[in-house]
């Protein structure tokens, strides 16, 4: 549904939001699961995804 | 009074006395709903007299009475349907669904329980008709009793161990001992985790089992159920934590992590053991050449 990476880099082909750093990158995605009834994974090279299971 | 009146009278009362007895009230709380017991009595009271006045009928060479019992069967299937509709309408509201192979069972059920209705208040009648009304009685409380023992059906205690096990992170991966149950990418969701989350294993008998619990709607039922008996640490805009299920495609083992309200693990292991085994999940490969030639 999104994704949520430092400066948008590494994620193209979803809404993407752009964090300064891991904290607010962190509050960002907790936000966006909250609104959108997601859950957050962790691709593992800095890129959070919300995806609705 | 006519021994008519009695067979249909004695038909009637035990058949509908069965459809009371069969309704379960049972911890899945349902049907709890006052209504619901009404309509489903009031649909059984109507089981029991077509059942209850079939074999006067013939008796009396009204032949064409028989063709009622044709507008049961049409009548039972609407009964199914009604339970199917209004269930999966509920589904929405519930915060971990119970998933539409269980609705699907609980149907199922509704509509076979009046056809047993029927058949009980068929065999009041039919022996109050030609052996008076006390053997009549005996008869439907045996095939009363009889039922109820057969409807049981199996728990999946029966099929397979049930233990508490340990869950870890590895990294963001969250494993239930060697199962990978998913990713869960924030640390503050890991934590909640750490703190409250209890995981079980349930480890197949044999291949039997092992089908089922791969069974998708099955573990559903499992996962519903646990949710409803100890409560769930979860909201709707809190889908990370939604208990899960998972299978160990190697062994066929099942992990389960949930976040209950209630953190009692010996309770949790109590609910997963009752949960029942669905209808739609029963599978035999053992029963199979090739599958008892592929088990060993």
């Amino acid at each position: 549904m999104a994704a949520v990476a430092i400066d948008g880099k590494n994620v193209s082909g979803v809404p993407v939001f752009s964090a300064k750093n891991e904290e607010e990158q962190a509050n960002m995605a907790t936000i966006l699961s909250r609104v959108l009834e997601g859950v957050v994974h962790d691709m593992g090279n800095g890129v959070y995804i919300v995806v609705r299971h | 009074m006519s021994n008519v009146f009695w067979a249909i009278a004695s038909g009637i009362a035990v058949g509908t006395l069965a459809r009371y007895l069969m309704m379960r009230r049972d911890v899945r709380q349902y049907p709890s709903y006052p209504h619901a017991v009404v309509n489903h009595l009031s649909l059984g009271f109507l089981a029991a007299t077509l059942g209850a006045v079939a074999i006067p009928a013939l008796a009396a060479e009204e032949y064409t009475a028989v063709t009622f019992l044709a507008l049961a069967a049409t009548q039972f299937r609407e009964v199914r349907s009604m339970e199917r509709q209004m269930l999966v309408a509920l589904e929405t509201s519930k915060l971990v669904p119970r998933g539409k192979d269980f609705i699907e069972g609980i149907a199922r059920t509704f509509e076979a329980r009046n056809y047993l209705v029927l058949f009980i208040a068929l065999l009041t009648s039919g022996v109050t008709f030609w052996q008076g009304s006390l053997l009549g009685i005996i008869a439907g409380i045996s095939a009363v009793a009889i039922v109820r023992k057969l409807i049981g059906g199996k728990a999946i205690k029966d099929i397979a161990k049930v233990r508490a096990g340990e869950f870890r992170f590895e990294k963001f991966n969250l494993f239930v001992e060697d199962i990978h149950i998913m990713n869960v990418g924030l640390e503050r969701t890991r934590k909640i985790y750490e703190e409250r989350a209890k995981a079980v294993v349930l480890e197949p008998f044999n291949d039997n089992a092992r089908e089922i619990l791969a069974n998708v709607g099955q573990r559903q039922a499992i996962a519903h159920d646990a949710a409803s008996l100890l409560g769930i640490y979860r909201d709707v805009d809190t889908a990370e934590f939604t208990p899960l299920l998972r299978r160990n495609i190697d062994t066929g083992r099942i992990g389960m992590i949930i976040l209950p309200m209630e953190p009692d693990t010996e309770c949790l292991l109590q609910a997963v053991r009752h949960v029942p085994v669905l209808e739609s999940a029963v599978a035999k490969p053992l029963a199979s050449r090739a599958g008892r030639c592929a088990a060993d």
